[in-house]
């Protein structure tokens, strides 16, 4: 009997330690496969070519540069209208709501943040562009701009789920205090409660912002997908081609180990590596916030 | 192409299972270089065979056998108010090279061109490129304009030119739906405008369409004859309608 269950012990550890190491074990494998299929571009395709301007992959104009910024461009729009839209709402639903809108509304966000991005495309191209393209009197509505209004959408319910926990983690005798000493609510909010959660909210925001430069569907479906090189504020309002849509709508056709095939790979390490800084950051900064406020408690 | 021998494949095994097809792509070239070397029984080609071809096929002891079995055609669709109705395929390079950006230019309304296109990996973009951007001149160079938009869907190309008056786009004739307007194309040797339909297409006069080919060693036989016969029939040609080909009515073979 308690050889049986010394055996099962032995058995469910082994296994829970299997399926640990095995994410180490995959991680490494996906960054081995992608420098493997990845790394050839770099001789096949010398680099004053890979950031020329043009990307042309039929006539091997391989300029990875516009691909570049048209991803920084839509993420960077993205995340001007997700990160103060997503504070502001975590704030309103940890602090102001009343208990029963709190828990109507939280719910309501996460649907939101399960909705598949393809349905948001279809929404962009069919109301959206349109509408947008009307409103600002732009030649066609499929934009950087429409792409950030949608990344914006689909990186809220992230930020405001993971920043509205923050808020509720900090100890309700911070606001007790801070309103004892007669600040205002909204003084208590401001001075108090966001920067005690600080470090939640940076990594609600580093979150939200790797999501929208992940983004591929809704981006490939409303953006236009033109490999134009925004030089100006003005290309928010033009067509434009990112990584992650180029990766995903070229890689299907593309014949196995041509250069082609090594360059989207090669696009392919490039977002890894993006999105890597972004979660090291994000590490970095809640680490940093963590032994600050150990120290004032000790 | 592929797409279509994939899914006549695909539908033939299944009304008949005794029958095994195995489809790889490629391109003409290969397709027809394998034929030309007995290695397969069925060669599917979007451009006629080639002379030097037919000279190895001789030299290699094969008699390439050729049917037209489907045709494709590009439509060239403007929104429904563009009072824009015809085209000459010069026009139409110049505007997809980026040569003319307004619609005024070519007798519409001040309005900036804006360019669709099918995403760089669809058989029809790389086709409109050879013969309307290039006006099928080998040595010519021109490529879309960079603010080309490439689309990933037929649909996405027909909901932004539906809805954009200031849009140009350009797809598969099967694909049109009425929320669009086709232009009539005037070919580079012709002094008509041709709009595209079933009937020019298949009378040839309409510019910018081009056989399908299915080419087999010799007359065929037994199970390969039947299959090439089912690829007349009803069935097999709504398969080509619904991938945005045009049917044929009859087959044509040369001896």
């Amino acid at each position: 009997m308690n050889q049986t269950r010394n055996l099962s012990e032995k058995v469910i550890i082994r296994a829970i330690q299997a399926s640990g190491y095995s994410s180490i074990l995959f991680v490494i494998m996906i960054v081995f496969f992608l420098l493997s299929e990845g790394l050839p571009a770099l001789t096949e395709v010398p680099i004053s070519s890979l950031l020329n301007s043009r990307w042309y992959p039929i006539e091997a104009l391989y300029g990875i540069l516009p691909l570049f910024l048209g991803s920084i461009v839509v993420t960077l729009g993205s995340t001007f209208i997700s990160v103060p839209f997503g504070i502001i709402t975590a704030v309103f639903l940890s602090e102001v709501a009343p208990k029963w809108a709190r828990e109507i509304l939280k719910p309501l966000v996460e649907i939101l943040a399960g909705l598949p991005s393809v349905m948001l495309g279809f929404l962009g191209i069919l109301v959206l562009s349109p509408l947008l393209r009307e409103f600002l009197n732009l030649p066609t509505g499929l934009t950087a701009f429409t792409g950030s209004l949608l990344l914006g959408g689909i990186a809220v319910p992230t930020i405001v789920s993971i920043a509205e926990d923050a808020l509720g983690n900090v100890p309700q005798s911070y606001r007790q205090a801070a309103l004892a000493l007669g600040a205002t609510r909204w003084q208590t909010i401001w001075g108090v409660t966001v920067p005690a959660a600080r470090s939640g909210i940076l990594t609600a925001i580093m979150l939200g912002v790797g999501r929208a430069m992940g983004e591929t569907m809704t981006v490939m479906m409303v953006t236009g997908n033109a490999a134009l090189l925004p030089t100006s504020l003005q290309a928010l309002f033009m067509p434009i081609r990112t990584m992650t849509a180029t990766i995903a709508s070229e890689m299907g056709e593309v014949a196995k180990g041509s250069t082609h095939y090594h360059i989207l790979f090669l696009i392919g390490i490039f977002l890894f590596v993006i999105s890597l800084a972004v979660n090291i950051t994000a590490t970095v900064i809640s680490r940093r916030n963590q032994t600050r406020a150990e120290r004032i408690l000790s | 192409m592929v797409n279509l021998a994939l899914a006549w494949a695909e539908t033939y095994q299944k009304s008949h299972p005794e029958v095994t097809i195995s489809v790889t792509g490629g391109g003409t070239g290969t397709g027809i270089a394998a034929l030309l070397n007995n290695t397969v029984d069925i060669a599917n080609a979007s451009r006629k065979i080639k002379d030097e071809e037919i000279n190895t096929a001789a030299a290699n002891g094969v008699t390439p056998q050729e049917y037209v079995v489907a045709r494709d055609a590009i439509a060239v669709i403007v929104h429904p108010d563009n009072p824009v109705q015809q085209l000459t395929l010069e026009q139409i390079s110049a505007i997809y090279s980026g040569k003319i950006n307004n619609w005024a230019e070519i007798g519409g309304e001040n309005r900036p061109i804006v360019r669709l296109s099918r995403e760089t990996n669809s058989g029809t973009h790389v086709y409109f490129l050879e013969v309307v951007v290039r006006l099928g001149s080998k040595e010519d160079k021109t490529i879309f304009s960079a603010d080309t938009l490439l689309l990933p869907s037929s649909e996405g190309i027909i909901s932004e030119v539906s809805s954009n008056p200031n849009a140009i786009g350009y797809d598969g004739l099967g694909y049109i739906t009425s929320h669009v307007k086709m232009l009539a194309v005037k070919g580079l040797n012709s002094s008509d405008y041709i709009p595209p339909s079933v009937d020019t297409v298949n009378s040839g006069t309409y510019p910018i369409s081009r056989d399908l080919y299915v080419y087999t060693n010799g007359q065929p036989s037994g199970a390969l004859k039947t299959y090439i016969d089912w690829m007349f029939t009803p069935e097999a040609q709504t398969i080509v309608k619904s991938l945005g080909f045009v049917p044929v009515s009859t087959g044509t073979s040369t001896p």
